[in-house]
């Protein structure tokens, strides 16, 4: 489904900072704002939740770490014991350096996968630029008209009250 | 923000950038042609690769007799160097990971180079113990993998075992890491390259057409549809930290791990509980000295004298200095533990590393080590870069040694006087060593010519730092 939306293009970070924070305040639904640089507490201005990607780099390096711990038991213990030196079948001390080092792989490779997943980013994949200079020097704010309260001039009057660049307003498919 | 900037804040930026004017700084040496001075260096570095490639062909071929190594010394070179490229890696992923989590702020003009170093210095390390294995063709046998052998599994409680864990584990995350910072670059230069394409070039930019669409198309598949979306960003950043949070512990394990492959053994002079701390911090000493040497060329070279300015030459000189009386600190500490111990064997292999055969290559390293950094104790120093550069030289060359003096003194003269011996390289195992060195700068070189050396969206979010009103332009 189409929706129309109005993007104001800014050039600096304390502008787009501002007018992001006012429109969260007045309840424009902001579909999303786009940045040549992660700017900090624009997270917070946008409203956005906490990311999830900490569970999932908890998770899957416990798992890492326990399967390591299972295979090097399995292993030394019981699938071919061999005495070496005369240590413990399950020497567990030793196991610790390479459990750990499991623990970082696992854990670090899957949570890039997950970023890669949550973000919809894979080899190849044609980037959906609102402007040609978003991963350059200009950062946009993207808000939805999302009924019929919404007044496009009130909002393209706050925009360039919040020293936006431009003002356009577009159809976009879908999500963003 | 701008308004409460503090007036003690220097600028980390130099020259009032802009966010527009740091991505045409960044981009400018990768799109020209390559330099006679990138020339000049890239045919000597290849050339040491091939020497490289020639040496390690020929020992091989040949068989293990090539190497200078007796049955007192069974490890000397290849071991040497391993340890030494392994520590030169590490501080790539200080300045990445620690230092992020330190929340320096100075640290995004040198961490994408710092990084490349890392893996380059990784990939250098990788080579030695492969052939010093003797049959390089079975180096997998070093993975546990179900095989026709029993499945004969590997020994889990060997620290041989833990080091290839360690070593990979250490590139595949710095590669991760390295490249997860790349990708909004990436697309910046994406969506530079497709503006150039299409409007005529202002600068006299000669477009090829069609090595740029394969230059082109090359970063359009890698930065994976990059948009700046912030929902993305938000992600990313917690991303970032989460890779600085696991590099950390990782870098700290991978050196200490390195040096229980010593620390374990039950010889005189290796069998220390003060390794892992040495190791780690010489490793850091070592590194930093390494990205000092490469970035006061590259800044020079690649006309990027805003972005590393002397004030981040000034931090480095600082972390060398300190990291220098770390190992200065594990040096003395050696020796009075061998001493305090009472242990004849230890307090023997002390005195022969300082006074016996070996006595020149203990004194470099001291010299180099210890002595030559406490001149960065002056800001006179610090500031000139020529000299910075010549006392890093010196520390990389006292770093190499510190190996050296550790691996081959501790062996040479063991228990059984009947058995002592002598190392020296041959031509060969020098040819190994100069190789590594051409591949480290070989990599260097073509990354500096093919990927943005400055982290482009790290520093635009840091140009205001120092330059808000009420702050010292």
């Amino acid at each position: 489904m189409n929706r129309r939306v109005l993007i104001g293009i800014f050039d600096s970070e304390d502008a787009i900072l501002q007018a992001t924070d006012s429109a969260r305040r007045r309840g424009w639904k902001i579909v999303d704002v786009f940045a040549p640089y992660a700017v900090h507490r624009l997270d917070k201005a946008m409203g956005l939740k906490r990311s999830r990607l900490p569970w999932v780099c908890f998770a899957l390096g416990l798992f890492g770490a326990s399967f390591k711990v299972w295979f090097e038991y399995w292993t030394t213990a019981s699938d071919w014991p061999i005495n070496v030196g005369g240590k413990p079948w399950n020497s567990l001390p030793a196991f610790v350096p390479i459990t750990f080092e499991v623990m970082v792989l696992c854990a670090g490779i899957s949570t890039v996968l997950a970023f890669f997943g949550m973000s919809r980013l894979w080899p190849g994949r044609r980037a959906a630029l609102l402007d040609p200079r978003v991963t350059n020097d200009r950062f946009a704010l993207v808000l939805e008209e999302d009924n019929a309260a919404f007044d496009v001039a009130e909002v393209e009057r706050f925009l360039m009250e919040h020293r936006a660049v431009r003002v356009e307003e577009r159809e976009q498919e879908g999500t963003a | 923000m701008a308004e409460v900037c503090s007036p003690l804040r220097l600028p980390l930026i130099a020259g009032h950038k802009k966010p527009g004017t740091v991505t045409e700084d960044v981009c400018r040496p990768m799109l020209r042609p390559p330099s006679t001075l990138w020339w000049a260096g890239f045919t000597l570095a290849f050339s040491l690769l091939l020497l490289g490639v020639a040496a390690i062909s020929y020992q091989i071929a040949t068989g293990v007799g090539t190497w200078g190594l007796n049955t007192s010394v069974g490890w000397a070179f290849d071991i040497t160097n391993f340890v030494f490229w392994v520590g030169i890696g590490h501080a790539g992923t200080l300045i990445s990971a620690i230092l992020f989590l330190f929340r320096q702020k100075w640290r995004t003009s040198v961490n994408r180079s710092a990084e490349a170093m890392t893996l380059f210095a990784v990939m250098c390390a990788g080579i030695f113990p492969v052939i010093h294995t003797g049959r390089p063709w079975l180096a997998y046998w070093l993975f546990p993998y179900p095989n026709t052998r029993g499945p004969l599994w590997i020994n889990f409680r060997s620290p041989l075992a833990w080091d290839c864990f360690a070593i990979s584990t250490y590139f595949l995350i710095s590669a991760t890491f390295w490249y997860v910072g790349l990708i909004p670059d990436l697309a910046t230069i994406r969506d530079r390259l497709v503006e150039q394409s299409s409007a005529v070039s202002p600068g006299g930019l000669k477009a090829r057409p069609a090595a740029l669409g394969l230059r082109q198309r090359l970063f359009s598949i890698f930065s994976l549809g990059w948009n700046g979306s912030y929902r993305v960003w938000q992600h990313y950043e917690v991303l970032y930290l989460l890779l600085a949070g696991l590099a950390t512990p990782l870098v700290v394990s991978v050196h200490t791990i390195v040096s229980w492959d010593f620390a374990t053994a039950v010889i005189p002079g290796w069998h220390a509980t003060i390794f892992p701390p040495y190791f780690v911090a010489g490793a850091i000493f070592s590194g930093i000295a390494m990205v000092l040497t490469l970035m006061i060329v590259a800044r020079k070279a690649m006309n990027l004298e805003d972005y590393i300015t002397l004030r981040h030459v000034d931090v480095m000189c600082k972390l060398l200095l300190l990291t220098s009386s770390i190992v200065a600190l594990a040096y003395g500490t050696e020796f009075f533990t061998a001493f305090y111990s009472g242990n004849p064997y230890e307090t023997f292999v002390f005195k022969n590393r300082a006074l016996g055969p070996f006595a020149w290559a203990y004194w470099t390293m001291v010299s180099c080590n210890v002595l030559v950094p406490q001149f960065l104790w002056f800001r006179s120093v610090r500031r000139r870069l020529g000299i910075v550069f010549v006392l890093t030289l010196f520390v990389n060359v006292g770093m190499w040694f510190e190996r050296f003096v550790i691996i081959v003194t501790s062996l040479h003269r063991d228990f059984l006087p009947s058995s002592w011996a002598m190392y020296r390289p041959t031509i060969v195992e020098v040819s190994t060593l100069l190789g590594s060195f051409g591949l480290f700068f070989t990599c260097f070189l073509i990354f500096c010519r093919v990927l943005p050396v400055i982290a482009m969206g790290e520093v635009k979010a840091v140009l205001h730092h120092g330059n808000g009103n009420g702050g010292p332009a």
